[in-house]
């Protein structure tokens, strides 16, 4: 089932205001299968507000939402989740003091049993998890420490690999590099060039013109709530989007 | 990228949250050993057994909804309220004993239920929302069982049709030796296995830890928030319910202030055994051993024939010892 000439989700000329007052206004964004969409701008331009209603934590006030093409309308995060849109938020949805393992698996535990017996697969879990992030370069020695002893990077990595094991087609990273060192840095875009090239759809969302332009197939500048520009990387250079970044006039003809 | 590790005494800590509680339970026996000859005997395990059961069946319940986040400051004053409920139904209105404690079962789980539902409907801190809810308890427990029985006691109970058929399950004992061993030691046990199976074991459990330690991560992983803090709620007000009726059947009468000023002692059992005033992190193990502890305590001290004044004196000094290791835990894990 190809579906690849429709965008994997859409938002089409979304708005969101918190109780009165305009966070986005007539926002358009488009994921494509094997292609990262970067969303950049200053603090406060909404683009978390944006990836929350891509993601189901928010509902529009006006615009709609297309999965697939179709229109899609998502009353919880868990609707989103189960579509395949799977997002690693800038607090990371973990719990420091809960163990790795638990993090990896939480709101999807693995269980054994049935009944009164039915009970968590805890064994299988830590497994899966050990693995799992061997795969991507972390070597714990103990999956049952709590995660907020992991790195910034690594916590993000073990985000990214928690949404790609669970199955997700399209990926939603909001600011994954803004706590980070260079080094942690480039690990984290090379798992978003992995998912990328493993055909997952990706926004990435960043402050930072030189983490966006080297990964990204579009870029969508927020100003105010507002889209000051989408455009295709053939439209733009890396000095064009740093200086869109920076308020200054950018000739694009 | 190296993982980071924690120091080994922090990661032990975190591993065993009920470690420190374990230590002091040791230091605890061996001390009134020695200080008393009674404290190690058959008859002397008994009473002390006891008097730890109730306040570990109600510390169990109490350290779930510590873990998941939240307090209920009504849990003590439950206790009197659901015997009061019954002995009031059972003696005066000549309702069946056994259908009055199944009634006083219904109207704690809706206690306890409101509670979480003011909680998260609100939005408001468990700690005022379930104060509120004690002093409401505390004055209807007074003015109602006076306005009916005309008096601050339940008396003639053990007279009533089918008391008999009701009272081993929560107020029998069996003698060995000198001692006597009451069935709420066996209720406290079962509690604590069933609270250690359904947090650490079961899906639930998972979320327990996580509407405590980040209620917003856990919502937006797809965790039903909501649901599972008013379940915990429910789950102090069953406890509740179940030591109201242990201390009901035991004595075969209640007062009209039972309970009350008894929420905070499990607390601070909850907290001696490694629960977080922040939520998130805990242990029932510990929680069960911080109410060994004050029973062990309790009637050590009366053994020992000091003034029984010096127990306060002691909690105090347990309670700061425990949330000073348990700060310092939270501070190296999640730092903010
Ligand atoms: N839950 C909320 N309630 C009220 N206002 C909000 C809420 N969330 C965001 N806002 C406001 O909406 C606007 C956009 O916020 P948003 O978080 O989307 O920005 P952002 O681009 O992600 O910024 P940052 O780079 O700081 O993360 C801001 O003015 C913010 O104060
Ligand atoms: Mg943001």
């Amino acid at each position: 089932m190809s579906q690849s000439d429709v965008p994997i989700i859409a938002a089409r000329q979304v708005s969101k205001a918190y109780a009165g007052a305009v966070a986005l206004r007539d926002v358009s964004i488009e994921v494509w299968a094997g292609q990262v969409s970067c969303v950049l701008g200053d603090n406060g331009a909404g683009k978390s507000t944006l990836i929350k209603i891509l993601a189901g934590v928010h509902r529009p006030t006006a615009g709609q939402l297309l999965l697939d093409g179709r229109p899609v309308d998502f009353d919880g995060p868990r609707a989103a989740l189960e579509v395949g849109v799977a997002t690693v938020y800038q607090d990371l949805a973990m719990v420091p003091l809960m163990p790795v393992w638990r993090n990896f698996f939480l709101g999807r535990e693995l269980t054994v049993g049935r009944g009164p017996a039915r009970r968590l697969n805890r064994s299988g879990m830590r497994a899966i998890v050990r693995q799992q992030l061997s795969q991507i370069g972390i070597e714990l020695r103990d999956v049952d420490q709590p995660i907020g002893t992991l790195s910034g990077g690594e916590r993000q990595s073990v985000a990214i690999a928690r949404a790609i094991h669970f199955g997700a087609r399209a990926l939603i990273l909001d600011e994954p590099t803004a706590a980070l060192g260079v080094k942690q840095s480039e690990v984290v875009l090379k798992y978003i060039r992995r998912a990328r090239d493993e055909g997952l759809g990706v926004v990435f969302i960043t402050h930072n013109p030189n983490h966006a332009y080297p990964v990204g197939d579009h870029f969508l500048v927020l100003n105010h709530g507002q889209a000051q520009g989408y455009y295709a990387k053939a439209e733009l250079s890396l000095p064009d989007l740093a200086a869109m970044m920076a308020g200054d006039p950018v000739d694009l003809s | 990228m190296a993982a980071h590790r924690p120091p080994p005494a922090l990661a032990a800590l975190i591993a065993r949250p009920e470690t420190g509680a374990l230590i002091a339970t040791g230091l605890v026996m061996a001390f009134f050993g020695l200080a008393s000859q009674a404290f190690f005997t058959v008859a002397g395990a008994g009473v002390w057994l006891e008097s730890a059961s109730t306040y570990g069946i109600m510390a169990v319940a109490v350290a779930l909804l510590m873990i998941g986040g939240e307090f209920d400051l009504s849990a003590g004053v439950m206790t009197g309220f659901t015997a009061l409920t019954v002995g009031v139904l059972a003696t005066h209105f000549g309702v069946d004993i056994r259908l009055a404690a199944g009634l006083a079962l219904i109207l704690a789980l809706a206690v306890g239920a409101l509670n979480g539902f003011l909680v998260i409907r609100t939005g408001l801190p468990s700690f005022i929302v379930t104060l509120a809810t004690f002093f409401v308890l505390q004055g209807v427990d007074l003015a109602v069982t006076k306005l009916i029985l005309g008096q601050v006691t339940v008396q003639g109970l053990s007279k009533v049709p089918n008391y008999d058929s009701i009272q081993p399950i929560f107020g029998s004992q069996l003698q060995l030796g000198q001692g006597h061993f009451y069935v709420s030691v066996l209720w406290w046990a079962l509690c604590t296995v069933a609270a250690v199976w359904l947090l650490n074991h079961t899906r639930p459990g998972n979320w327990v830890y996580a509407v405590g330690g980040a209620p917003l991560a856990a919502r937006q992983v797809g965790v039903p928030v909501r649901a599972t803090k008013v379940v915990l709620f429910m789950g102090t007000a069953l406890a509740g319910w179940l030591v109201g009726m242990i201390s009901l059947f035991r004595t075969s009468t209640v007062q009209a202030t039972t309970g009350v000023g008894q929420e905070f002692i499990y607390i601070i059992c909850a907290v001696v055994g490694g629960c977080l005033l922040t939520g998130g992190f805990g242990s029932v193990v510990g929680a069960s051993l911080g109410a060994l502890i004050y029973g062990m305590t309790f009637q050590g001290i009366t053994f020992a024939q000091w003034d029984t004044n010096w127990l306060m004196a002691f909690l105090g000094v347990m309670l700061l010892g425990a949330v000073f290791v348990n700060h310092w835990i939270r501070l190296r894990v999640a730092p903010t």
